[in-house]
């Protein structure tokens, strides 16, 4: 589903990644775990598009096509979806307007007809149920004004009402607390298929007692330095990153 | 001659010319009047950019068009030119000027409620009662501004609001000021007289529209007078077409517990200038002013405010927001003002900027000038541009820019149409955005 090879990328002229090689199959959860500031978010960002970003060499394969040769709204329509580490507050755009909005963006995209306004609210009702979110969170401006751990609730949201087939979540799970923990990971389950893939960024092996993932990975200094399945990850939380650092000097 | 006199030559022939018709069989004063304040124009010219007032806006594009007198409107006119800036979202009463002459055939207008007494001014200038002369002010009130004269000079017609004490009006007045293409461009001077007594409330609508290739000049001036607890909000939708010329000037006078409410959208002309002020000359008098300018390709649209608190407890809320695209340039001055006694004012004021291109140009200056102790007053101003991270946010949902971008920009916007007390009016005022935002 997604093939990233030899990725080289700079931020501003510093070099952040430096030769990611990365194989995401339909149906597998990845994990991504890694030192601060080594480049994950950087990674997530540019599978989605945003700008800023000088690929400097390697290449994204995505469905089959080149995947940097997308504009944002096209992957999106390609069904990728980005969870952001840090959401955007959009003063005076309304939460249900927007979803509204992406949902039939997708459906145009697909050939597919537009839902009218009854049958997306109760789609989207069904939706919130399972997050556990308040219904007045939708005629509220997009993210503004919502607690840290209501804005990963809703892009967990966004999630389920777009239905991705491959979600990139950029630490959701950083922030929440263990109630909210256990609510997003169930709605990250819902999505589960042998259709999609997940690739989710964590700092905590906490959440994948929730969400079992097939791979973790260790992001540092721009590049997978070591592949395992779930061990390496109770593995890193005890003994922290020093020694895959070492261990890939060597 | 000089470069002055070149300016003002269209306006002395055109007055000449209109004088023995203006002047026959009116009274004294009114005659004198219109003398003295063409006398006023004449001697003083258009403001320079020296002038504190005019240091962002030249008036030079103005002065080379050397606008006639426009001529009487025919009067025929297709319905559904003016259905785009029409009120349909509610009951309404509705007055249409074409080229500033009143144009009954077109209207809904006369009303015959009671209380309620609307009066052209084309027939209170020919019947020209002393109640009439109470309007005017003495020219030496008004004689630094060189638009005020010229209103006054050429003064043929415009409307007499006025409602009396306790009158609830409960559907808004609507004035539809048409312009529409002459053998030549043509300036037009309306003037709109608003008389509301004690208690009574009222909502007016002002709409300035342009047809195509209309490239007149209407010189506007709109004086209101709120009596003891009367309360008034305000619409003025200007939108002519990106070749015409607007001026106008809205003076308020609020006595005692009265309420204002302003709102202002400019959205189209080429070069358009407002002055809207107010005096709170009594006790708990309020006015809110929100405004709302947005502008394209060339344009210049400059907003000067003025508010006056000149009596204990008064109240104003001010809001302007600004989307400036293309190479056009906006302007907002908003001055408050306390005085000595005004204790216990409560003023806020915020002038919000989104510079949509690199071409494009805001000059932004509040002042708030505080002769008073005790005083609540606050001011702030901002420029910016689109958020950067907001789009992507909307791109990555799958959004294209465009899309994007309008969501943005009208978000930004709404907060200022989102104070339009009135939901149909609130809804107008969208449509208007809409329909500039979005040409179909
Ligand atoms: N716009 C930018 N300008 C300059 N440096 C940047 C920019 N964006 C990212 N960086 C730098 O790139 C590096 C990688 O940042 P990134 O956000 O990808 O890290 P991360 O792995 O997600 O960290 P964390 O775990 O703290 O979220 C950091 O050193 C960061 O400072
Ligand atoms: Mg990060």
């Amino acid at each position: 589903m997604l093939s990233i090879k030899n990725l080289h990328a700079k931020v501003e002229d510093r070099e952040i990644l430096r030769g990611l090689d990365l194989e995401v199959k339909a149906g597998e959860i990845h994990a991504i775990m890694g030192p601060n500031g080594s480049g994950k978010s950087t990674l997530a960002y540019i599978l989605a598009g945003r700008e800023g970003y000088a690929v400097t060499n390697g290449s994204v394969t995505y469905l089959g096509k080149d995947l940097l040769a997308m504009p944002p709204e096209e992957r999106a329509r390609e069904g990728l979806f980005l969870a952001f580490q840090y959401p955007v507050e959009i003063p005076g755009v309304n939460n249900v307007y927007l979803l509204k909005a992406a949902y039939n963006a997708i459906r145009k995209h697909r050939g597919e007809e537009e839902l009218d306004a009854v049958d997306f609210l109760a789609l989207v009702r069904t939706r919130m149920q399972l997050m556990e979110m308040d219904a007045g969170m939708l005629s509220r401006a997009v993210n503004e004004g919502f607690s840290g751990g209501e804005k990963k609730r809703n892009e967990i949201l966004q999630m389920l009402v777009l239905e991705p087939k491959l979600a990139l979540l950029d630490e959701t799970d950083s922030g929440l607390d263990i109630d909210a923990l256990k609510v997003v990971a169930k709605g990250i389950n819902k999505l589960r298929s042998p259709e999609r893939a997940i690739l989710m960024i964590t700092h905590y092996q906490r959440l994948l007692d929730y969400i079992e993932p097939d791979f973790v990975h260790v992001l540092a200094g721009g590049r997978i330095l070591k592949s395992g399945d779930r061990k390496l990850a109770l593995e890193l939380e005890r003994r922290g990153y020093d020694w895959v650092l070492a261990e890939a000097a060597a | 001659m000089n470069a002055m006199s070149t300016a003002i030559r269209p306006y002395a022939e055109g007055f000449k010319s209109l004088e023995p018709a203006l002047t026959r069989s009116a009274p004294a004063w009114l005659t004198a009047l219109r003398r003295e304040a063409f006398a006023r124009f004449a001697n003083r010219g258009f403001p320079g950019e020296r002038e504190e007032d005019w240091k962002y806006t030249s008036t030079r594009p103005l002065e080379k068009r050397g606008f006639a007198p426009s001529l009487t409107a025919s009067g025929a006119m297709d319905a559904d030119v003016i259905e785009p800036v029409f009120l349909r979202e509610m009951p309404v009463h509705t007055l249409i000027f074409i080229n500033g002459r009143h144009t009954p055939a077109l209207g809904t207008d006369g009303p015959d409620i009671a209380g309620l007494h609307i009066t052209s001014l084309a027939k209170a200038l020919q019947q020209a009662t002393d109640k009439l002369q109470a309007y005017f002010a003495p020219v030496s009130a008004w004689s630094d501004d060189p638009f005020t004269a010229l209103n006054t000079a050429f003064l043929q017609d415009g409307v007499i609001i006025e409602i009396d004490d306790g009158m609830r009006l409960e559907q808004p007045l609507q004035l539809i000021f048409l312009s529409t293409k002459q053998a030549q461009p043509g300036a037009c001077h309306p003037r709109i007289l608003v008389r509301l007594g004690r208690h009574a409330h009222a909502t007016l609508l002002e709409t300035y529209h342009g047809l195509e290739e209309a490239a007149n000049l209407t010189n506007g001036y709109t004086q209101i007078h709120l009596g003891e607890n009367a309360q008034l909000e305000h619409l003025r939708v200007q939108r002519e077409s990106a070749e015409d010329f607007h001026v106008s000037r809205v003076r308020v006078a609020q006595q005692q517990g009265s309420r204002y409410v302003s709102h202002t959208l400019n959205l189209g002309g080429l070069w358009v200038r407002t002055d809207l002020s107010t005096r709170l000359e009594a006790p708990e008098a309020e006015a809110v002013f929100n405004g709302l300018y947005w502008t394209d390709q060339g344009r210049h649209v400059d907003n000067h405010t003025r508010i006056d608190h000149l009596a204990p407890g008064t109240r104003s809320d001010e809001l302007y927001r600004g989307i400036i695209g293309g190479h056009s340039r906006a302007v907002f001055n908003g001055k408050v003002v306390v005085a000595k006694h005004a204790v216990k004012t409560d003023a806020a004021q915020i002038n919000n900027n989104l510079l949509l291109s690199r071409q494009a140009e805001i000059d932004t200056k509040p002042e708030l000038e505080i002769y008073a102790d005790d005083v609540k007053c606050s001011h702030g101003a901002s420029i910016g541009q689109l958020d950067e991270q907001a789009l992507f946010y909307l791109r990555s949902r799958g959004l294209d820019p465009e899309t994007a971008r309008s969501l943005l920009i009208g978000a930004f916007a709404h907060a200022v149409l989102d104070r339009i007390a009135t939901p149909e009016l609130q809804a107008f005022a969208r449509r208007q955005l809409a329909a500039v935002m979005q040409p179909s």
